[in-house]
């Protein structure tokens, strides 16, 4: 992230006067409290910030913020923010989506966005399922759960993001929990601060077609050892917990991915033109 | 506001010759020889084909002549047989001859599958090295006189010699070109050798150049016209230094043939033009991180083939509706599918012009000669930048791989400015409705503007919005961007009067001025328009530039007649068309469309 701006912004000034379309009950309004709560606890400003989606429920989210948006296309969300980032590194840049948007049709750019390691956050509202659509499985979805496009289950086996995160290269890699609005605005601090890639997986309930995530609340749980910045430690642990381990599990040392942009220089379409001048 | 559109440039049809240098074609003589000279140097691996055909070319420019080379080279990925296809002028060319003059083999392996592309005829030299046998029957039944020469034998001759620098020398010889001109191309590229290396090298062109006496028959160059200033140049360099000219800062890349070249190009240019490149995991990528750039207020590009485009379609409609302007150069290649990826066509036309899902206005540019490259993609770029849209400029393998000597394209004006909102401008509407269509766009880091760039219906804050009024308001508003300007004279070129017309685009523009020029030469009132701005199209300027006109020839280098069918599509036409299409891979000859437009002319 940037030099903070001068304190004047509170997490209110954020947020847009867009009423949210998404359905009562929806994790997504705590997550978008929370990234509001964030932005203003690291005093920057509105204009400063630019909030990068793709489509999807959660990817509603730019419009309902104060600051720069795009609302891309399905899936590209990565790509959108890392162009802009790249070429504005003055930006703090946030990617937000889906599981659907962002392991799905988006997968290989979230695993070439945690190899490239650009400093932006790439916030993930995860709620094993396609809401937007009205209910299908996504690539976090569990193999046994009965769709109208998959009765009786997809039968295949669920993603997970964490681990491919790690072992892509993400540079910081932390689950939240919706249901955690401080908990979780904290932690999306912490990721923009990071430098390079940070990945934030928040556990993102779906109360309309997967009621049953109402119970998460009871699942979440802080975790109970402190973040590591050993990737093999880390997978170990993320891949032998329960699901529900809430926290920064990997803050790693890689330097940003930026691209030298080059200077203007003096004359510089001559010395171009010399390459080709007889 | 004003948005300037057109290309204030007088000098536009600076890099073509005059009418009067095409009166004479390749096989007249003027002043003590030919204006046009055309060959061919052909071999196996390893070889050195392509180094003696780039050092011709070189010697050539320094001799003070224009030239255009093409290379063909066998399916594999590095080494196998290749092939430098040449001519040189005494003015700029734009495209291939009927025939070529000479093929000089350095060896035969495999030679023999390049037939369809190097043409010869009855007054053609085919000359190759004995010790490697027989020339392939294919080219002696074009009629061609076979003769030899024993490169590798004379090479050896010389320490240091080289069997494809005796070629060279030969070339040279039947070019007319002097030594001085090849041993400065040869000095510059042995900049750290010298010594052996060189005298071998010089010794070896000599002794080709000797043996060149001995073929009278070919008829040598022309003295060249006076040297102007002039470039050495491919397509898609000019096309990546048209876009830096036109602003274009930062670029996404992912390779594919033939469009990889520009996209290298780029990479060190930017870094002296203060840019910057990214490749991408894919054409997705690549697509949507030039919108982000853009987004950021960095004119930004992407160059592709025809594949790659196909994958950036969808984004490409998000750039139309959010209003965010990018170009992406197709450097067209044989499809569909992987097709000829090495080879020229013009079959993505189509896509180009509507390809993107919903009703998605854009521009749709073609240069169309090698110089023109550069120019082309300068304008689409200070138009996307204007009206803030995506432009897709369509060239072609032809164009891009080609190393082509121009003369140094006038500089033109910068124009076509993105319009920016002022911070904290009270009551912003990104999308508002203006007259031109163009509304002001805020840029991140701007305070007062915010807003939220969209793909989803909006209204004129961008809110989203599924209202009849505001989805027709915007179209309206997207569409009136690209109506309401006047694009100037560069839309086409038109040259000449007639009934009878040659209507073109592209890489065809070269073959058919040839033509148009040898019908006038036959006394034939024609006329040339070759068109530049393909979308949005321009009927009244079309019927305009028709007016008088029966019948018009249509060339172009697809399939499926989909320049025809845009035309049929697009514009009221005064006059009967008459198709001549034809798909890739081989360049149209002048001598085709001129008989064709003979036949035309008497229909």
């Amino acid at each position: 992230m940037n030099a903070p701006d001068v304190a004047a912004f509170k997490p209110q000034d954020f947020k847009s006067d867009t009423k949210p379309v998404w359905c009562p009950g929806c994790g997504d309004y705590s997550v978008l409290s929370s990234i509001t709560k964030s932005l203003a606890a690291l005093e920057l400003r509105p204009e400063n910030v630019a909030v990068i989606s793709g489509i999807g429920c959660s990817s509603r989210i730019p419009a309902y913020t104060t600051c720069y948006g795009f609302h891309g296309v399905h899936g590209r969300a990565l790509a959108l923010g890392t162009g802009l980032k790249v070429a504005r590194p003055d930006l703090t840049v946030l990617v937000t989506g889906g599981d659907g948007d962002g392991y799905s049709i988006g997968g290989n750019h979230f695993m070439h966005a945690c190899r490239r390691n650009v400093d932006l956050t790439y916030i993930v509202m995860d709620n094993h399922v396609y809401g937007m659509t009205k209910g299908q499985a996504s690539p976090t979805t569990e193999p046994d759960w009965s769709s109208k496009l998959s009765p009786g289950g997809t039968g295949v086996r669920t993603f997970h993001p964490l681990v491919i995160a790690l072992a892509a290269g993400a540079n910081f890699v932390a689950r939240a929990f919706s249901g955690d609005p401080n908990g979780t605005a904290a932690i999306i601090s912490q990721a923009v601060r990071h430098p390079g890639f940070s990945f934030v997986e928040v556990l993102s309930p779906c109360v309309t077609f997967r009621p049953e995530q109402r119970n998460w609340k009871e699942l979440a749980h802080a975790a109970s050892v402190a973040q590591t910045d050993d990737p093999v430690r880390a997978a170990h642990r993320v891949m032998t917990d329960d699901g529900f381990n809430i926290g920064v599990l990997y803050a790693g040392k890689r330097t940003p991915y930026q691209p030298p942009v080059g200077k203007s220089l003096d004359g510089a379409m001559e010395k171009i033109e010399k390459e080709f001048l007889l | 506001m004003t948005v300037r559109c057109g290309l204030s440039c007088s000098g536009w049809r600076h890099s073509y010759c005059r009418t009067e240098d095409f009166l004479n074609n390749s096989d007249s003589f003027d002043a003590g020889g030919v204006r046009s000279v055309s060959i061919a140097l052909a071999g196996s691996g390893g070889a050195g084909v392509m180094t003696a055909a780039n050092l011709l070319l070189e010697a050539a420019a320094r001799a003070g002549y224009y030239g255009l080379m093409t290379r063909t080279s066998g399916p594999q990925i590095r080494g196998g047989e290749a092939a430098g296809l040449l001519r040189i002028a005494t003015h700029p060319v734009h495209g291939q001859d009927d025939r070529f003059d000479a093929l000089v083999a350095i060896d035969w392996q495999n030679v023999g599958r390049f037939a369809a592309e190097i043409a010869l005829g009855p007054n053609s030299l085919l000359v190759g090295d004995p010790a490697q046998g027989d020339p392939p029957e294919v080219y002696v039944k074009m009629g061609a006189s076979a003769a030899t020469v024993p490169f590798k034998q004379t090479a050896k001759g010389f320490p240091g010699g080289w069997p494809n620098m005796v070629a060279l020398g030969l070339l040279a010889g039947l070019v007319g070109l002097p030594f001085e001109a090849l041993k400065g191309a040869v000095e510059k590229s042995l900049k750290k050798g010298g010594g052996d290396a060189l005298a071998g090298t010089l010794a070896s062109i000599k002794a080709g150049m000797t043996e060149a006496g001995r073929f009278t028959s070919m008829k040598r160059l022309a003295p060249p016209s006076a040297p102007s200033r002039r470039w050495l140049i491919t397509g898609n360099q000019a096309a990546g230094y048209g876009a830096i000219r036109g602003g274009v800062r930062f670029v996404a890349a992912y390779p594919i043939t033939p469009g990889t070249e520009l996209l290298e190009f780029m990479a060190p240019a930017l870094s002296k033009a203060g840019g910057v490149l990214v490749q991408a995991e894919d054409e997705l990528a690549s697509i949507n991180m030039i919108l982000g750039a853009s987004f950021g207020g960095v004119p930004s590009l992407t160059a592709t083939s025809g594949p790659g485009l196909a994958l950036m379609i969808e984004a490409l409609g998000l750039g139309v509706a959010s209003e965010t302007p990018v170009v992406v150069v197709d450097v067209m290649r044989g499809g569909p599918s992987t097709g000829i990826p090495t080879k020229s066509e013009q079959s993505d036309l189509s896509i180009a012009l509507y390809g993107l899902h919903g009703d998605a206005p854009h521009l749709v540019l073609a240069p169309n000669s090698v110089a023109d490259c550069l120019r082309t993609t300068q304008w689409a770029t200070r138009l996307a930048e204007g009206l803030q849209v995506p432009a897709i400029v369509l060239s072609d393998q032809f164009f891009g791989q080609a190393r082509a000597i121009v003369e140094q394209p006038e500089a033109t004006e910068p124009g076509g400015e993105r319009l920016r909102a002022a911070a904290n401008t009270t009551g912003y509407k990104r999308y508002a409705l203006t007259p031109s269509g163009v509304s002001p766009m805020a840029i991140p880091g701007t305070p007062g503007v915010t807003y939220t760039a969209d793909g989803l219906t909006h209204n004129e804050f961008g809110t989203p919005s599924s209202q009849a009024a505001d989805h027709i308001a915007q179209m309206d508003k997207r569409l009136r961007k690209l109506t309401s300007v006047d694009y100037g004279e560069d839309w086409a070129d038109v040259e000449g009067e007639g009934e009878i017309a040659i209507l073109t685009w592209g890489s065809c523009t070269g073959p058919a001025r040839e033509a148009y020029e040898r019908a006038r030469a036959d006394g034939i009132q024609a006329k040339l328009i070759s068109m530049r701005l393909l979308s949005p199209a321009q009927p009244e300027k079309l019927a305009a530039a028709l007016s008088g006109v029966k019948r018009a020839l249509v060339v172009e280098q697809t399939h499926s007649a989909q320049f025809v069918r845009y035309l049929r599509a697009e514009y009221e036409l005064p006059c009967r068309l008459v198709a001549f299409n034809r798909a890739g891979p081989l360049p149209l000859r002048p001598a085709d469309i001129h008989s064709e437009l003979l036949r035309v002319s008497r229909s």
